[in-house]
Formats: structure tokens, sequence, C-alpha cells
């Protein structure tokens, strides 16, 4: 089967993410005023053949674990779906 | 005998004929090995110049530590061979797992091109055994992903075992520690961001680094360990 997969990468709790400061202070001069909690991250999206969606998730995690992510500074959130069929 | 160093050039590596011109002018026999080797070649030290390998795709050094050469080097560096990360190749050694600690987003998100002055916080690796603690060396640095971080436990146990060989006097990218340099525990392997090549010369605005490179190549030509 195929599945669509997208790993979110995020930082760590506690690493300071200074894009995301910058863009939280950028917004009240757009008049978007209540915005907290700002946070920069990266989406990696990509399809893969497994023989199930355990299986999948298990195969992006390693990714994540190898590659994907950093884990002294970064966390990775994996989200496995059907692949959309007649591409 | 003059020393035989390795300089790693990656895809995307932008500094390795200078650190092989700063080397050759002390007396190294240095010579440019591809990152798609397997094999260091006969060599005494290596260095990992500075530059964007792989394009510092998904983050610098994340697929650099997968280059053919990283396995030899690996080996080489367990095996207590000095090796040197500067700037780009600090950020390898990290993600190679090699040094401990990762290097961020500055903070303030600057591009950062100027020089700064260091400290040398500690003389027990082969970049600083002869800069005693507290010399002051002006350095260039060129990075927009150099801030050090690591997590508290491991920033205590660096700064408990002299591993923080260089500290910036006035933190230009926001450094956990003003953390400008490590090394590893055995202090054989290890990554600065400043870029001690480019001060090898009065010519060029500095000579400070001059003591660090001829550190490391006294370590390379070590028949010890160091």
């Amino acid at each position: 089967m195929r599945f669509a997969v997208a790993v979110e990468v995020r930082g760590l709790e506690g690493i300071s993410d200074p894009q995301g400061q910058t863009i939280e202070r950028a917004l009240p001069a757009l008049g978007f005023t209540g915005a907290s909690g700002v946070h920069v991250g990266k989406v990696v999206r990509f399809e893969l053949e497994a023989a199930d969606e355990p299986a999948a998730r298990a195969t992006a995690q390693q990714m994540c674990d190898r590659l994907l992510a950093n884990p002294v500074i970064e966390r990775a959130e994996v989200v496995v779906s059907p692949a959309e069929r007649g591409e | 005998m003059s020393p035989a160093v390795g300089v790693v050039c990656f895809p995307g590596s932008n500094c390795e004929h200078d650190v092989v011109r700063a080397l050759a002018s002390l007396g190294a026999s240095a010579r440019i090995v591809w990152h798609g080797d397997d094999d260091l070649g006969d060599v005494d030290a290596v260095v990992l110049p500075g530059g964007f390998a792989h394009g510092d795709y998904l983050r610098p050094g994340a697929i650099a530590r997968f280059s053919p050469v990283m396995g030899p080097l690996r080996r080489f560096a367990l095996d207590g061979g000095p090796v040197l990360g500067i700037c780009n190749g600090f950020q390898v050694l990290t993600e190679a797992g090699l040094l401990p600690g990762a290097l961020r987003r500055n903070s303030g998100l600057r591009f950062v091109c100027t020089t700064v002055p260091c400290v040398v916080g500690s003389s027990s690796s082969v970049l600083t055994a002869a800069t005693p603690v507290g010399t002051v060396l002006a350095l260039p640095v060129n990075h927009g992903e150099g801030s050090f971080v690591c997590d508290e436990a491991t920033l205590e146990s660096l700064e408990d075992n002299g591993q923080v060989v260089l500290r910036y006097a006035d933190n230009p990218n926001g450094s956990m520690g003003d953390v400008a340099g490590i090394a590893n525990r055995a202090g054989n392997v290890v990554g600065l961001m400043p870029h001690p090549e480019r001060a090898s010369s009065d010519l060029i605005g500095s000579s400070d680094g001059i003591a660090l490179l001829g550190s490391f190549l006294a370590a390379a030509s070590a028949t010890a360990p160091f």
C-alpha cells in the first residue's frame, strides 16, 4: 500500500526560536493582536510504500531518528494517511 | 617531518583551499580529500572546513554526516587522531555525534560576518594546547547558524571537563555559555565557529589563528596519541 506521510519537525521546548519570536513581534504591526507562542518548524512530506499503516509509521519514525530531526534540538511528529489515488 | 593533513571537501564546502593554504604556510603537507572517498589516505590529522556542505539542506551537516568519508573519519577520531571542524565542519561534527550539542540559527536571525575577540577557555585540546587559558584572540566569524545549544547538564559537564576551548568575549550569535568552540572529552576532536585559517596572516587582518593551527599541527606531528 502507498501512504502519504507528513513529518512535522519543530524545536524542543526551551530551545529558542528566533524566527517564531520575530514573526510574533511582526503580527501586531498588521493588526493581529493576541497571537502568542509562535513557533516556526518544517514539514517533510513524501509517499511511502509499506505493508500497512503501522509499518509505514515505523519506517517514518526511523527516518526521523536517523535524518529528518536532530533529537538534540528538535522533535518530530509523524502523520500517516492513505495516499490519494488516481495521480 | 611535516604532518600530512587531509582537508575534506563536501559539495558546497568553500573554505577548503583557505585551510590548505594556511596549513601549508605553517609547514604542513595539506591536501584535499573528496567526501565521496571511503578512505582518508595516510593522514596525521583531518580538517572539516567551512562552507555549506550539501547545501545545508535539512540542517547544516545533516546530510554530510552520511558522506562515505565520515566512516573512516569516525574511526580516525575514535582512535585519537586530531580532527578539527571549522564553522560548517563544527556543524558536521555535532550532527555526526562526534561532538555534543548542536548549532542553531543565530539569535536575532542575523548572519554575522565580522572579527570577534575570543577567549581561550581551556588548553586541554589539540587546538588550544599552545594558548594559555585567558588568551584573547581576534578571529573572524562568518555564519548564520552558529548559536551553540545543548542541555544544561551537557553544558555543565563541558565546563567541568575543560571542553569549552574557546568563548566569545562579546557573544555575536546567542550561543549558550558564550561557547565559540568545544572539544570532545579526549581533546582530540575540536569544533569551532570562528575561522582560524582566515586569521593566519597580518596581511589579512589577524594572525591570531596561527597559534591554534600551530597547536593542531604539533598534535598531528606527535607520534603518541594526544
